[in-house]
């Protein structure tokens, strides 16, 4: 009796394994980085039965010259090795992973952090540095320490103006930053078959907020729909009943909107309590926030009304883009005074698309809120989609309508 | 793998973003990540940390993927990181790049003399001897080769 990431590594907690990576990514921030490394290997290959990809999403178009040329060398191994490349506009890593090239049971590693995201569809995902990385294009497999697993238990509906996202903020805030270090968090319960993909992806993002390995759901129903959508025919995965760590319970409809302060994801509170707080920013995107079905809650809110703060909007890719456009999402957005930047992560590491200044603050809907991070001396505060459209019709702070 | 050196006292759950700030990632120069070490916490720390065994609280390393966090505390000159645990990304990096990490819980003295011996955990402060527990074997390997690009090398 195992839990999903015992099943998918095939080993006990706590044993270490080598075991053949199905897919592996990285992007231009640590591409650069693992193709260095590669060489220094001494390597002249790609291993051969792992599907790698990198894509152009933390600074791409390019901020300046030295991060064009860097992005030169790398994009030119992408294409002469043969690597699926995705170039600046593609979108996030996670996000186009995301949209159907990654599957049930497989091990995917990511040279970024959040690649726990794809744990949304029932893959062991998790994310390493660029030397692991380089590895794994020599190796085409990793060493991984079987990790333990938290539960937690999702019943319930949500009620009023709260969404995925402040599910996600109030688990990190219950576990803390370093509650699920070493060990996978599994999202079970009855609440789970009503939750989409994209709600799904955004409790998987999180995970590695609470220091987790993985976040993983059980391929189920919505998950064979959604892929088949985008040509895979795959078969849920049935839960066994198996020994936790812990387990935690969250009822969905006593989740209300929160708001993650400075400088830590963990420091969760109440939006009521920060209501009122002026902001000079508000971001909308990320691989956590930047979907289609986001997009589409911003437009509702803000449909026919103006926005009283800079709100920069970046999708998460070019087809999140181009449904957006397709649906008129997009045209509502801009009409309401949001702007729009390039698909990929945009301002969310502070590189550019929106740098904040000494003292300005920004409510934006990505996962990371560390001092610094989107600009020297600014402040970042992480909230819901809802609740990032709201205070941006507001200029501060606002408790989200119910869309 | 044995080392020594004096220990600097860092907080609990230092990010990378903190390590070395996101505004320093686009170059591949070295120097570059450890004159900037550290320098949102405290722009002195980089020139001290020549010689030094951070000890720090729980949860270090969490946060991005950055390798350069890693790279940044190495080519300051520190000879290892203690601290109770660490954000399992930054465990592999450090590792992946030659840089000794220690996991134990143990008060720090600023400036006091540490010596650690990681094959058999043993981790000395001021004279006084603690058990640590053992990096796996894989980890040990991979430090004693220099890192995993010298690991890899070898194996061709």
């Amino acid at each position: 009796m195992s839990t999903l990431s015992e099943r998918i590594l095939n080993a006990p907690a706590g044993v270490y394994v080598d075991r053949n990576v199905d897919r592996a990514f990285a992007c231009d921030g640590t591409g650069m980085l693992a193709l260095e490394a590669w060489k220094n290997m001494g390597a002249r290959h790609l291993a051969g039965d792992t599907e790698f990809s990198i894509f152009f999403d933390h600074i791409a178009p390019a901020n300046n010259s030295a991060a064009a040329t860097l992005q030169h060398e790398l994009r030119e191994f992408a294409k002469s090795s043969f690597m699926n490349f995705s170039d600046v506009g593609g979108g996030i890593c996670h996000q186009l992973m995301g949209e159907g090239n990654a599957l049930p049971g497989e091990i995917i590693i990511g040279a970024d952090s959040h690649s726990v995201t794809l744990g949304a569809f029932g893959a062991f995902a998790t994310g390493v540095g660029a030397t692991d990385m380089a590895a794994i294009w020599l190796t085409g497999e990793t060493w991984l320490r079987v990790p333990e697993t938290i539960a937690l238990r999702l019943e319930g509906r949500f009620a009023g103006a709260a969404e995925a996202k402040d599910l996600a903020l109030a688990y990190v805030g219950e576990l803390g930053t370093d509650g699920a270090t070493y060990q996978a968090l599994e999202f079970i319960g009855d609440a789970v078959k009503d939750l989409s993909i994209d709600e799904r992806m955004v409790l998987s993002n999180l995970s590695v907020e609470a220091g987790a390995k993985a976040g993983l759901f059980y391929a189920d129903d919505v998950t064979v729909r959604y892929l088949r959508e985008r040509g895979h025919t795959v078969k849920p995965q049935i839960p066994e009943s198996c020994t936790y760590s812990r387990e935690l319970e969250f009822d969905l409809s006593d989740i209300i909107p929160l708001v993650a302060v400075p400088h830590r994801v963990d420091t969760v509170k109440p939006v009521d309590e920060l209501a009122g707080l002026p902001l000079d920013q508000v971001f909308i995107g990320t691989c956590t926030n930047g979907r289609y079905s986001d997009l589409a809650r911003l437009a509702r809110i803000v449909k026919g009304k103006k926005v009283a703060v800079r709100t920069i909007v970046v999708p998460a890719s070019a087809s999140v883009l181009l449904q957006a456009t397709r649906t008129g999402v997009l045209a509502d957005i801009v009409e309401a005074g949001c702007t729009v930047g390039t698909p990929g992560c945009g301002p969310c590491l502070g590189a550019h698309m929106g740098v904040l200044g000494e003292d300005e603050v920004c409510l934006s809907t990505a996962n990371r809120n560390f001092k610094n991070r989107m600009g020297i001396g600014g402040e970042i505060y992480l909230s819901s989609v809802a609740t990032a459209a709201s205070s941006a019709l507001a200029g501060e702070i606002t408790a989200p309508e119910v869309a | 793998m044995k080392g020594a050196g004096r220990a600097i006292c860092l907080p609990a759950d230092i990010d990378t973003d903190v390590v070395i700030a996101g505004r320093y990632l686009r170059t591949k120069d070295k120097s570059i990540w450890a004159s900037h070490v550290f320098e949102d916490l405290d722009p002195s720390l980089a020139r001290r940390l020549k010689g030094a065994v951070i000890v720090a609280g729980k949860n270090f390393g969490c946060g991005s993927s950055r390798e350069q966090a890693a790279i940044a505390i190495r080519e300051a000159g520190a000879v290892a990181v203690i601290a109770p645990t660490f954000a399992r990304i930054f465990f592999r990096n450090a590792i992946n790049v030659g840089l000794p990490l220690i996991e134990a819980d143990i008060a720090c003295d600023e400036g006091s003399q540490i010596t650690f011996n990681l094959a058999q955990g043993i981790v000395e402060v001021s004279g006084k001897r603690h058990t640590v527990k053992t990096l796996s074997p894989r980890m040990q390997d991979i430090l004693k080769a220099g890192g995993l690009v010298e690991y890899w090398r070898k194996r061709k």
